[in-house]
């Protein structure tokens, strides 16, 4: 049947099973947006800015494990998007963005409000397109729906020429199962013969005899067991293995933070069994984690008495960072099962004892009077239900939130782990409540990070997509005042931020409940009843300004050297 | 970095706008400077042949290897090493040639280099030289007397000796296929 561009981009978001969207309407993307305005079954959320679109549509990819989808126009509709992408490319989020070109007549021609965005996000996209002709539009939107949730996820951009929108073509539906075997994708996938995608045996055998013969073994749970959703063969191997699993940012969720077996977060500010076990392992299995600077920080002595094998869908990361002794490329679920049916039941209680005499928590001293970071998250670890999910923002509130919350599963924390972007966590929060309303998502920000995108609390007032927000106010950028302190003799250059507004009547002039506390008790009332509320809350949280994150390994620095403990 | 050496990477494209752009815009973003280039179509018009040479480390060249491969529109990569490729570009050289003593001196270095004069006016001579950089520039300094009025080099290409093809299968290849392969393993998702 003959139908508009505007109308077959609207027919392959149904095919994809799309139920949200968040987006900005704008001058070129009229079409699409006529479009949804008759379509009616898909829901569009409009945000206050394309950040907080993206950021939700972020939060929704990581929470749901789906395709995330959010819309913008043309120029700076496009560029507001930028930071987004970037950090759901940093932490290979899933997410599919559509943005509207001026015509294709104007390309070229500085027009109104034009950019090449396919240039701009060509280093932080794993593919992006532009439409010039709609007879390419169905096969190509159906590509970027596969390419971005396959193998390694990532953010997908497709730019439509305005005209395009508005021109008709031939279009059949076609189900979501058929699409590999056709157009474009067909060709894509017809290089790669009909090999199915399975790891090597041979290195899966050499991989469990490495394990039989370790006698200190360690595990690194980074990001990839999360996107795998294979925290339940995770948690069985590691018990078969009977070996310590330090996790990274990105790693919490993927085994609950309280079994036995987790020494707590490593690197920069990992935990002192942590970052103590991975120096002194004979053996150093990485899961889908790739050696971020923040965890080996110095990649030439990192697990420098181990033989480290790294397990990881994606090629590339095999060497980047750390040089490993032996690798297997594949989806981790995969990976492990096959491992798991190899490996004998280990026992390494000797080497778990050595390892678990070293803290695997930090202790935070609570001082008497006034309101410590450490209260304020162990009163909602408590109050809040299992299934509550959590965002953060970027900065010492976020390492807290990490430190103090053992996440239970998958797509409980949000968090911008890789590109570390201030002002991810309301627009992250408002994509997980779009997806499950039913639960309970805190924001944990502080007030440098809630100050970038608060404006997203228009969003989940109007919207009635209630978020707690609970603000970690120390009147400094807390990290960057960290270093200034222990790293730049206490030159505290701009990181001062002793100015309006204030948090709590900010809240009520977006019509939602604003609470400040300076005592555990008032926090613990006032969080009780946010989680009653009807309406989204930001819950101030008056704290010090030198409360520091602990420990705190230097960059750069072997990952035993703790700067403070 | 440790002591970069040059390097042929013969890269197989996607032929469609913007591949190129996304090609080099990894090198560019990885901190590598391009030393030669040359793109062309090859027996399938829907695949170009990308010659690239550049400065690494070993290391650094397996790296950018990698993220080479990771590209869709990228169908494979290979490093050519030069005891086991040939490489070869075309050079346009053109040099003034006064009088007919000149001339025929530009003539004579013309003939022991195999260069062909494509090209003679009173004034000056274009030859056409085919041959590695060592070649290339041999010939260049000999013609450099007599003064260069332009020169153009189009690059090198380099292709494997023997039987070898850039499609062969290992088992890196296949590590490499796996993420793009998975793209059919609709089912889990």
């Amino acid at each position: 049947m003959q139908l508009t561009g505007a109308r077959i981009l609207v027919e392959c978001l149904r095919e994809q099973g799309v139920d949200t969207i968040f987006g900005y309407p704008g001058g070129t993307i009229l079409n699409v947006y006529d479009e949804l305005y008759q379509a009616g079954d898909i829901r569009h959320i409009l945000t206050s800015h394309e950040q907080g679109a993206c950021h939700a549509a972020d939060g929704y990819a990581r929470v749901t494990g789906k395709v995330g989808v959010c819309f913008a126009t043309s120029g700076p509709g496009a560029t507001n998007l930028v930071t987004g992408i970037a950090t759901a490319y940093l932490d290979s989020s899933p997410i599919v963005c559509i943005t509207c070109n001026v015509s294709t007549g104007l390309i070229g021609k500085d027009s109104f409000q034009e950019v090449d965005i396919t240039g701009v996000t060509m280093p932080i996209t794993k593919c992006n397109y532009l439409i010039r002709d709609v007879r390419n539009l169905a096969d190509t939107i159906r590509e970027a729906f596969a390419i971005a949730r396959s193998g390694r996820p990532g953010p997908i951009l497709v730019d439509i020429a305005k005209d395009v929108t508005a021109a008709t073509t031939d279009y059949e539906v076609l189900d979501r199962h058929e699409h590999a075997a056709s157009g474009r994708l067909r060709s894509l996938l017809k290089r790669y013969d009909f090999k199915p995608p399975e790891p090597d045996m041979d290195d899966i055998k050499r991989l469990a005899d490495m394990l039989h013969a370790s006698k200190r073994p360690m595990v690194i749970c980074g990001g990839g067991v999360v996107r795998s959703r294979a925290h339940e063969i995770f948690r069985a191997f590691i018990h078969k293995l009977d070996a310590p699993v330090a996790l990274t940012v990105m790693g919490a969720g993927a085994i609950p933070g309280r079994d036995p077996l987790v020494t707590g977060m490593i690197g920069m500010h990992g935990s002192q069994a942590s970052n103590i076990a991975v120096d002194q392992c004979d053996l150093l299995l990485a899961v889908g984690c790739r050696f971020s600077d923040r965890v080996a920080l110095k990649p030439d002595t990192f697990a420098r008495n181990a033989q480290i094998v790294q397990i990881d869908i994606d090629r590339a990361e095999i060497n980047k960072n750390v040089q490993t002794d032996h690798h297997i490329i594949g989806d981790a679920r995969r990976v492990l099962t096959l491992v798991y049916d190899m490996l004998e039941q280990m026992d390494h209680s000797e080497w778990k004892e050595e390892v678990f005499s070293h803290p695997r928590e930090t202790i935070y001293d609570d001082h008497p009077g006034t309101l410590t970071p450490g209260e304020v998250l162990a009163t909602i670890a408590r109050l809040a239900p299992m299934d509550t999910v959590v965002s953060t923002d970027v900065g010492q509130h976020q390492m807290w939130a990490i430190q103090h919350f053992h996440f239970d599963y998958p797509g409980q924390l949000l968090t911008s782990g890789g590109f570390g972007t201030m002002g991810f966590g309301l627009g992250a929060a408002i994509g997980a409540k779009a997806a499950y309303p039913e639960r309970i998502v805190v924001h944990i920000t502080g007030d440098g990070s809630f100050r970038m995108n608060c404006n997203e609390l228009a969003t989940e007032q109007y919207y009635g997509l209630p978020v707690i927000t609970v603000l970690f106010n120390n009147g400094t950028l807390g990290m960057v005042r960290q270093w200034q302190s222990l790293i730049y003799g206490k030159r505290y250059s701009q990181t001062t931020l002793d100015r309006a507004p204030d948090f709590v009547r900010l809240a009520e002039a977006y019509q939602l409940r604003g609470f400040r506390v300076s005592n555990v008790q008032d926090f613990e009332k006032a969080f009780s009843e946010a989680m009653g509320l009807p309406c989204g809350c930001v819950i101030d949280c008056q704290i010090d300004m030198d409360e520091m994150v602990r420990p705190m390994v230097g960059g750069g620095s072997h990952i035993t050297d703790f700067m403070i403990n | 970095m440790i002591n970069p050496t040059r390097h042929t990477l013969a890269v197989l494209v996607d032929n469609e706008s913007g591949v190129l752009s996304r090609v080099a815009r990894l090198f560019s973003g990885k901190g590598y400077n391009i030393e030669s280039l040359a793109v062309g179509t090859t027996d399938d018009p829907a695949i170009s042949r990308i010659t690239i040479e550049v400065l690494a480390g070993d290391q650094q060249l397996d790296l950018l290897c990698n993220q080479l491969r990771k590209l869709i529109c990228v169908h494979s990569v290979k490093s050519l090493k030069p005891e086991h490729a040939i490489r070869r570009e075309l050079m346009l050289i053109k040099v003034l040639s006064g009088d007919s003593v000149q001339r025929n001196e530009i003539i004579q270095i013309a003939n022991i280099f195999r260069a062909s004069i494509i090209d003679v006016s009173k004034a000056s001579i274009t030859l056409a030289v085919i041959g590695d950089e060592r070649k290339t520039e041999a010939i260049q300094n000999l013609l450099t007397e007599f003064g260069i009025l332009e020169l153009v080099r189009t690059g090198m290409v380099a292709l494997e000796r023997g039987q070898y093809t850039i499609d062969e299968q290992t088992k890196e290849k296949g590590e490499f296929d796996y993420g793009k392969n998975i793209l059919r393993d609709v089912e889990h998702l």
